[in-house]
């Protein structure tokens, strides 16, 4: 047992971050910092500087432009990343829909999709819940009818997150209605642009707008757009779901966080000291902080045993990575409004302005710990996450 | 970064763990308390055979060299097993302090007893008022020709009604909460001027309140340096912290594999009552709270290389943070889920709960570490 990082990977972690410090453009960054929503063209000039480098798609297979990595090297990476803070590879693209195509997809799919995938020439968004499948997915309705050489799209998909930006969806689609509900789903993609697809806005209790309601209206799609077989689409999803499982907890997130809290706590003043002389916040923020080593040193683990033993099923430990680290993400941003306290109430609608020049930075606070309620909620909630370990992992 | 045992460590915790499943179920658990001083020098002695008294030690002393991973290896299995013998008071922390600070006559005189089995040690450094605070000494040590006369007295000292010898934290100057003018002497525990008032401890150890009156002992009773021995004790604090971690670990992995199994069994409204989801999910975050003190007692294990002293204790107080909030949360509920037949003496789960509380209160406490990490300046740093 060694907790060190050898020689090699510790000027790898040096070349990650000289290579943030020097190609970040700052205002993305300090936007990240104060936890405001970056646009569409500040993302995507960012995720084109990460691919020219190389480390657009890194844990892709190579022959795709993957990088080869270890999966130290990934942790390394994707730490760095997020605790420099920088934006993070599309998730719905670079971690989702390209694993099932280079994986499941025909040739002239890899040849279309994924080098468009690593340069964001498409940006796509994930079309899976509906209004009334969230935790219980399987029980989706969106139809897709075989016409021919066509597919014909109807029915509606919930929470697509920042599909008002998107070229591209991935579409869990019923295909067979009289099979068991996990037996007739297809994994079908197609151009956010066809005739048919409406995008409406979801507002969320933070006042921003990530998430979307979509409707499809006799949605024509070549039949060539079925990635793999016919009715196994749930299958690629389950492997959808189950391949990004160290990123879940965020570790890199959190530490931004907390070392920002630090700061604040000892700018902002409460009863004549500032706020980090308290004694009970600092605790907080010190047990805070201990959660969060506990939670990298799990993961860790899980990532010391992924590249020991190779990554076969997903590993149901990722489920404590989501709960602990949702859990660790919500409470950064507790910390963040006690800081604050009242002046966290100022609220702006187009969320980029504080209440006034000098508290500034306080304005995305209560948004953000608004918003971040959603990380116990997404990606398979974490109730379902104690399903997943009472029933794999303690055989209840 | 590597969080696999080697091979040799591998090799250890199957003998271990195998040798204690065939001697230590329950039943022959409670056959040992029954003996005098209240635990197996039967048990004691296969321990001895197998070199587990010697693990730490280095060769040159008669040990195995073996290191804090190894340390851990034992810790955890013990506390699967709730292991009553007296490892942690005779061969992490005597064992520790004669490593650390002893000399070469100390470790010839002390170390081949400990390893062979004939011998073991306490711990007397709480006092009255010091509850955790190690530098909080009124005991004293005064010197007296080339030895030293001691006085004071001691609670709750680890194996202290059973001991031998007994490892004494005292004053050689300064007032009661100096840092400085500490000092860490072996005492016999037949010396003239000790009395001691033994009794079992919640968890079926044992321990003693002793009181030191004029006790004489001579110049080579002194570990270390005898006006700044604190040092010395921190880090031998800090072992004896880890491999509670390490032993609360397993206790923990053991109680919720106890409680799993019964609600599997357990049959109420004619289902298994681990087939309701509040179960489940109390026993997920069960899993949850053991894996996280886990990765914890794996991280104090591995800082007790880290060279920069304040870095290691600060590791080692978080994982006492850590395992103890989970320990709490897992014998609690493990109590819980058992329903009434947790709360019996005659079921094991109860025993776990109690080993459990009592490592919690054992050198520290969760909301102690928790401000020694915070007026440290926190973890991220």
């Amino acid at each position: 047992m060694d907790l060190a990082f050898t020689k090699e990977e510790i000027a790898f972690r040096e070349e990650v971050r000289e290579f943030f410090k020097n190609n970040v453009p700052p205002e993305t960054r300090r936007k990240l910092q104060e936890g405001r929503h970056l646009s569409k063209d500040e993302m995507v000039t960012w995720w084109r500087i990460l691919n020219k480098k190389g480390w657009g798609v890194t844990h892709w297979p190579k022959e795709y432009g993957g990088t080869g990595w270890t999966t130290v090297q990934h942790y390394i990476f994707n730490e760095e990343l997020q605790s420099y803070p920088a934006p993070q590879p599309l998730a719905f693209g670079v971690s989702m829909v390209g694993p099932v195509i280079y994986t499941f997809g025909n040739e002239k799919q890899k040849k279309e999709y994924l080098p468009r995938i690593a340069n964001v020439d498409d940006w796509w968004c994930q079309g899976f819940s509906e209004p009334g499948s969230g935790s219980d997915l399987a029980s989706l309705k969106t139809t897709a009818e075989r016409r021919g050489d066509k597919w014909i799209i109807n029915g509606q998909k919930t929470w697509t997150t920042l599909a008002q930006h998107a070229d591209m969806i991935f579409c869990l689609c019923r295909t067979d209605k009289n099979a068991k509900k996990q037996m007739g789903i297809s994994f079908i993609v197609f151009s956010m642009k066809s005739k048919g697809v409406t995008v409406r806005p979801i507002q969320t209790i933070d006042g921003g707008h990530e998430v979307n309601e979509v409707f499809f209206d006799d949605v024509e799609v070549p039949y060539e757009n079925l990635i793999g077989e016919e009715n196994k689409g749930w299958d690629y999803a389950k492997f959808l779901l189950g391949n990004e499982r160290t990123g879940i907890a965020r570790v890199g997130v959190s530490k931004e966080r907390l070392r920002r809290i630090r700061a604040l706590a000892s700018k902002v003043e409460s009863g004549g000291r500032p706020v980090i002389e308290d004694p009970a916040f600092r605790e907080k923020l010190t047990a805070c902080e201990i959660e969060l080593k506990a939670l990298e040193l799990t993961q860790l683990r899980v990532v010391a045993d992924e590249g020991k033993h190779g990554k076969g099923k997903p590993n149901p430990a990722s489920s404590v990575l989501k709960i602990k680290g949702s859990e660790i993400q919500q409470t950064t941003t507790e910390l963040l409004m006690e800081i604050i306290g009242p002046f966290a109430a100022p609220y702006d609608e187009h969320g980029d302005a504080g209440s006034n020049e000098s508290m500034d930075w306080t304005a995305q606070i209560a948004p953000s710990y608004f918003n971040n309620r959603k990380v116990s909620i997404y990606g398979g909630s974490n109730e379902i996450q104690r399903n997943i370990i009472s029933k794999a992992v303690l055989g209840l | 970064m590597d969080f696999d045992l080697s091979e040799e460590q591998r090799l250890l915790k199957e003998s271990i763990d195998g040798l204690l499943t065939d001697a230590y179920d329950f039943d022959a658990r409670k056959k040992y308390m029954k003996e005098k001083g209240g635990w197996s020098k039967a048990l004691w002695g296969k321990l001895a055979e197998q070199g587990l008294l010697g693990l730490p030690f280095a060769e040159t002393d008669g040990g195995f060299g073996a290191g804090a991973v190894e340390t851990m290896i034992v810790m955890e299995a013990l506390g699967k097993a709730l292991v009553v013998e007296p490892y942690l008071a005779t061969v992490v922390v005597a064992g520790g302090f004669l490593r650390r600070g002893g000399s070469a006559e100390q470790k010839a005189k002390h170390i081949p007893g400990i390893i062979d089995g004939s011998k073991t040690f306490g711990f007397a450094q709480l006092e009255k008022n010091s509850r955790y605070d190690l530098f909080d000494v009124v005991t004293t040590a005064k010197k007296k020709g080339d030895g030293w006369v001691i006085d004071g007295e001691k609670f709750v000292v680890l194996n202290g009604e059973n001991a031998d010898t007994l490892v004494v934290t005292a004053r050689t100057k300064g007032g009661q909460r100096d840092k400085t003018g500490i000092g860490v002497f072996l005492v016999p525990a037949d010396a003239k001027g000790v009395t001691k008032k033994g009794y079992p401890t919640q968890d079926g150890l044992h321990a003693a309140d002793i009181t030191f009156t004029n006790v004489e002992v001579g110049a080579d009773a002194a570990i270390g340096d005898p006006e700044n021995g604190l040092p010395l004790i921190e880090r031998v604090a800090d072992e004896a912290r880890t491999a509670l971690c390490a032993e609360a670990v397993g206790a923990m992995d053991e109680s919720l594999k106890e409680t799993v199994e019964y609600i599997k069994t357990r049959k109420q409204f004619g289902v298994a009552i681990g087939s309701f989801q509040s179960l489940q999910h109390r026993a997920a975050d069960m899993f949850v709270a053991l894996e996280q003190a886990r990765s914890m007692s794996m991280f104090a294990t591995m800082a007790s290389d880290f060279s920069d002293a304040k870095e290691r204790s600060s590791a080692v107080a978080a994982a006492k943070v850590q395992v103890g909030k989970s320990l709490k949360f897992v014998g609690q509920q493990s109590i819980q889920l058992h329903g009434g037949i947790g709360m019996t003496m005659e079921a094991k789960i109860g025993h776990y709960f109690k080993r459990l509380t009592m490592i919690e209160n054992t050198l520290g406490d969760t909301d102690y570490h928790l401000r020694r990490v915070s007026e440290g300046g926190g973890l991220l740093a």
